[in-house]
């Protein structure tokens, strides 16, 4: 009873801090305040994704998750290295 | 009891997340949104994550959820790391209360070192 109280609070909190991250995605006045926001948006579906094999009681939907993370890893230095790049090439 | 226990982890994580969440929005420059989410984010989904595996129990899941976590907390250092210095070169302000730049002043000296190198 609690438990599943605590899932659907959870999937709750997730979805709105995923909206929060959104506004900043639209705000950010540089390019690297978008590529922190979709970081933390990846992060926060694999938490999402956790919550929702509790909530459907399938278990396969965890190794979504281990890709995700892998592939928010490589985004992240591509972009981190794309945006050095671009420093360099200013100067 | 357990399933208190568990329920009670699960709240905890998403409510660090949405720490997160409101950090990304209300810090004041991207270097301290990176070090609210990195933290924040890391903890939150361990947490979600671990109390996953320990509601389905068995072992297969238990070392799938352990390697993500893993993977997580070797990551994302990595990769915060990798973007403030980006952010850096490319001249971003710092928030004007800041107090330490050391990636600033050892860049100064490296340059000054590099003056006199062609002065001589």
């Amino acid at each position: 009873m609690f438990f599943e109280f605590a899932v659907n609070f959870s999937l709750a909190i997730t979805g709105f801090s995923m909206f929060l991250v959104l506004i900043r995605l639209v705000m950010g006045p540089h390019t690297a305040d978008r590529v922190v926001a979709v970081d933390l948006t990846t992060s926060i579906a694999i938490a999402f994704i956790a919550l929702y094999a509790i909530k459907s009681n399938e278990t396969y939907v965890l190794d979504a998750g281990l890709i995700l993370g892998f592939v928010s890893f490589l985004g992240t230095v591509g972009y981190a290295y794309y945006l050095q790049l671009r420093s360099k090439r200013d100067e | 009891m357990s399933e208190i226990i568990l329920g009670s982890f699960l709240i905890l994580g998403s409510l660090v997340i949405l720490l997160a969440g409101l950090g990304v929005v209300k810090m004041p420059d991207i270097y301290l949104r990176m070090s609210a989410t990195t933290k924040a984010a890391t903890l939150g989904i361990s947490v979600i994550l671990i109390s996953t595996g320990l509601h389905f129990g068995t072992t297969e899941i238990i070392s799938r959820t352990i390697l993500i976590v893993l993977f997580l907390m070797i990551t994302a250092p990595v990769a915060s790391h990798l973007l403030g210095r980006a952010a850096y070169l490319n001249k971003l302000p710092l928030w004007e209360k800041t107090v330490i730049d050391d990636l600033g002043d050892s860049l100064k000296n490296k340059q000054t070192a590099e003056q006199e190198q062609e002065t001589n």
